[in-house]
């Protein structure tokens, strides 16, 4: 895995990361609206810190994340449920929508709301899950490599 | 053009029998890809294909002019598809390790559990 | 409007969650398994006893508050309650027997939060009241149960996990292609909908053909006649904690699917569907006890019987006379605590002897005589021994054969009886009976040695309670035969569903 990684891999992967992470939360935020979402968002995420697995390893990947992927998986699936309580505890049914529009100094109305949550619940999951599985992936790689090296 | 997506899906869905039957684990995985792929083409299908119809309502109206594609198919396929990926994945780990700990890739080599 | 009939749905993810999140506290994962298991144990009884004291004895809710037929809705009839419920019982036995069988690295894997999933994708398939959600239920259990049976990650469940995962998405797949042709043909995909939809078409043998794609797609997850072979192949390779719940739960999710497809939607050639269903039954019967009968491992011969019991339920549901659906109802209660307590057992042998191989073990009931007691308990009872709760199960629904002059199904069910008593025997015979050979005595040794009367006490007491539900159904049959009645009645009548769920609209 350590021989995939290129100078030119390495360099763009370091301009692209912070790129394809901000567009994620840019299509998560703009799925409230418009085409995007936390599932699309997610996996526009994952696909950062893959593309920084293949320019360099998991053990950085991992240190890079700075979260184990379990955790995020754990928060987004959390998210997701809890977003469906508010609206039982006003008396509609689960997973009703609830919508609230504060407007805050300087960013101007925000449109805050249980779907919202839902949708950052998707994000994390999905991140959550695509890195756990590419990570156990390539974690099993380079052990079976260490291990024919050292045979 | 359903008739063309009937062959289609058709031929996909003979192909990834024909996969399936191999006896590698990876031309089953293949297969199944194709069979999942295949399922959805044809839900896509079902639905009725209509073109350049949204189903969007003009402001005042109460049902979109001069028909609409229907869009629950869509989302039906969209999460079928989220779903197949999730199961995929797995599926992948899955032969993956099962090579690592089998060395084999054959099928008929995999029986200690058969009877 | 209610919460309680998503209750059962939300408790197993907020725990599964949690436990997620506390990744690296194994202590507060297991609290959060038997906190979590218990509370949904307790939702579903609520959710049992609700439905029960209702009016029309059907609960629905709409989530978001989109109505039905649009939206998605939730409905807790007699038998998705009942299954429920089951399914509470199943989940807080397993919860409370792996604390003690559970070890450090299942636990690293993720076992916790995936047996969490586990559940909700079961209690979400008993609830659903939408095909399309329904499909979604299932692969949700999958995904759960496909990474439970390769825990550990030993040779044979590699090999158990291949066609298990293989035979699984094979079916998963043709049910959304009978859920995509059943959209295609009606436009709706809520069950009480397509009630009046199905009845309304023009083509019936358009409805028969999606019928059998949905009667080969649930036959393979219940593990029918000819379609069964992935779970002998993998039933018995997991650690057993896991194989009790698969063997209490997944197949009858199955065997829950036809039971709400063939009583509700498609009834409408029942002489056909339901003669193959009834012929199913009977080869499902007999290969499983036939398969068994071969076996000398204990939780093999255990998960051929899976098999052969499945044919007993879905016996009940193909003779389709009201006696016949209580029978079948009966006999699902019963075999899901009767089977998993039978898998717990041969876990609680296996960790004193160190082998599910019942030629290396023996002596057991020397040593341990109360253990040879919990598991006459739960084998007699399989086998149909009155007054336990097999017999009841298997005499209402032979007693339904009777009735309609079934003369063959009636004869495989008897014998097949005979034949379960047998492989009872056999193992009684073997492990319990028969003196600790000598080269493994050993191994047998160590291992006992090793289990401290702690974890043993953990490990008998679901087995005590499970065994304690076992002569409770056989001894105080009467209300649960009432129970099974009234979900048999509702199952008979489907214009009670409808009313209930789609109520005004209509």
């Amino acid at each position: 895995m350590t021989a995939m990684g290129s100078l030119i891999l390495r360099t763009a992967t370091r301009l692209l990361l912070p790129l394809l992470l901000l567009f994620s939360l840019f299509v998560l935020l703009r799925g409230h609206d418009e085409p995007g979402g936390g599932f699309i968002a997610g996996l526009v995420g994952a696909t950062g810190f893959a593309l920084y697995l293949f320019a360099f390893d998991a053990e950085r990947t991992r240190s890079l994340m700075g979260v184990d992927p379990r955790l995020l998986l754990g928060l987004g699936l959390f998210a997701a449920t809890v977003s469906g309580l508010p609206g039982t505890l006003l008396g509609h049914a689960f997973y009703t929508s609830l919508w609230w529009t504060p407007t805050l100094p300087l960013l101007g109305e925000v449109k805050l709301s249980t779907p919202l949550l839902f949708d950052i619940g998707v994000y994390l999951v999905v991140l959550g899950s695509v890195m756990t599985i590419v990570l156990a992936l390539a974690g099993a790689e380079e052990k079976a490599e260490e291990t024919t090296w050292n045979r | 053009m359903e008739p063309v997506m009937a062959v289609v899906v058709g031929i996909l869905f003979a192909a990834s029998i024909y996969m399936m039957l191999r006896r590698s684990i990876v031309k089953l995985v293949i297969g199944l890809i194709l069979l999942s792929n295949a399922a959805n083409l044809l839900i896509f299908t079902i639905g009725g294909m209509v073109r350049g119809l949204p189903p969007l309502i003009a402001e005042g109206d109460k049902l979109p002019a001069g028909g609409w594609a229907d869009p629950l198919p869509q989302a039906l396929i969209l999460t079928a598809i989220v779903i197949s990926f999730g199961v995929l994945a797995f599926a992948v780990v899955l032969i993956h390790r099962a090579y690592e700990v089998v060395q084999e890739d054959d099928l008929n080599k995999m029986r200690s559990t058969d009877t | 409007m209610s919460l309680e009939v998503a209750l059962p749905i939300i408790i197993p993810f907020l725990a599964g969650s949690l436990s997620l999140v506390f990744y690296r506290a194994p202590l507060v994962q297991r609290w959060l398994g038997v906190a979590g298991t218990g509370a949904l144990l307790l939702a579903s009884i609520v959710l049992l006893y609700r439905t029960y004291t209702d009016p029309d004895q059907v609960l629905s809710i709409a989530m978001g508050g989109w109505p039905a037929p649009y939206g998605i809705v939730l409905v807790s009839d007699l038998l998705g309650a009942i299954m429920t419920v089951l399914a509470g019982i199943m989940g807080f036995a397993t919860a409370v027997y792996s604390l003690p069988t559970i070890s450090r690295d299942h636990e690293a894997f993720g076992y916790y939060p995936l047996m969490h999933l586990l559940l909700a994708g079961v209690c979400g398939a008993f609830l659903t009241g939408d095909v399309f959600n329904l499909y979604v239920w299932v692969e949700v259990l999958l995904v759960a149960s496909f990474a439970l049976l390769i825990l550990g990650g030993e040779r044979a469940q590699m090999e158990g996990a291949i066609k298990y995962v293989a035979l699984n998405l094979l079916s998963s797949i043709l049910l959304l292609v009978a859920v995509g042709l059943t959209y295609g043909m009606t436009g709706t995909l809520n069950m009480a909908d397509l009630v009046g939809r199905f009845a309304a078409m023009e083509n019936q043998g358009l409805v028969t053909v999606v019928a059998m794609l949905f009667m080969v797609s649930f036959g393979i997850k219940a593990a029918a006649f000819p379609l069964f072979f992935w779970l002998p192949a993998a039933y018995h390779t997991p650690p057993v904690a896991v194989s009790a719940l698969f063997a209490g739960l997944l197949t009858k999710v199955g065997v829950y699917a036809l039971f709400r497809f063939f009583s509700l939607l498609f009834t409408q050639d029942v002489g056909y569907t339901h003669e193959i269903l009834l012929w199913g039954a009977g080869f499902t019967m007999i290969t499983g006890v036939l398969g068994a009968a071969a076996q000398y491992e204990f939780r093999r011969i255990l998960s051929f019987h899976i098999v052969s019991q499945i044919g007993y339920m879905i016996m009940g549901l193909a003779l389709f006379s009201p006696l016949a659906l209580v029978g079948g109802v009966f006999y699902i209660m019963h075999h899901i605590i009767v089977k998993a307590n039978l898998f717990l057992v041969s876990g609680v042998v296996y960790f004193l002897r160190g082998s599910y191989e019942l030629k290396h073990i023996g002596g057991l009931w020397r040593t341990h005589p109360w253990l040879g007691l919990l598991f006459l308990i739960p084998a007699l009872s399989l086998a149909g021994v009155p007054p336990l709760s097999g017999f009841f199960g298997k005499y209402i629904i032979i007693r339904a054969g009777v009735e309609q002059e079934s003369w063959g199904i009636v004869a495989v069910a008897l014998v097949v009886g005979l034949l379960t008593l047998y492989s009872m025997i056999k193992i009684w015979a073997e492990a319990f009976w028969k003196a600790q050979p000598e080269e493994h005595e050993e191994r047998a040794r160590a291992f006992e040695a090793a289990v401290s009367g702690k974890r043993l006490t953990l490990m008998v007491l679901p087995i005590g309670a499970l065994a304690a539900i076992t002569v409770f159904i056989g001894l105080g049959a009467q209300p649960i035969y009432e129970l099974a009645y009234a979900a048999a009645e509702q199952m008979r009548d489907p214009q009670i569903y409808v009313n209930a769920v789609l109520g005004d609209t209509q």
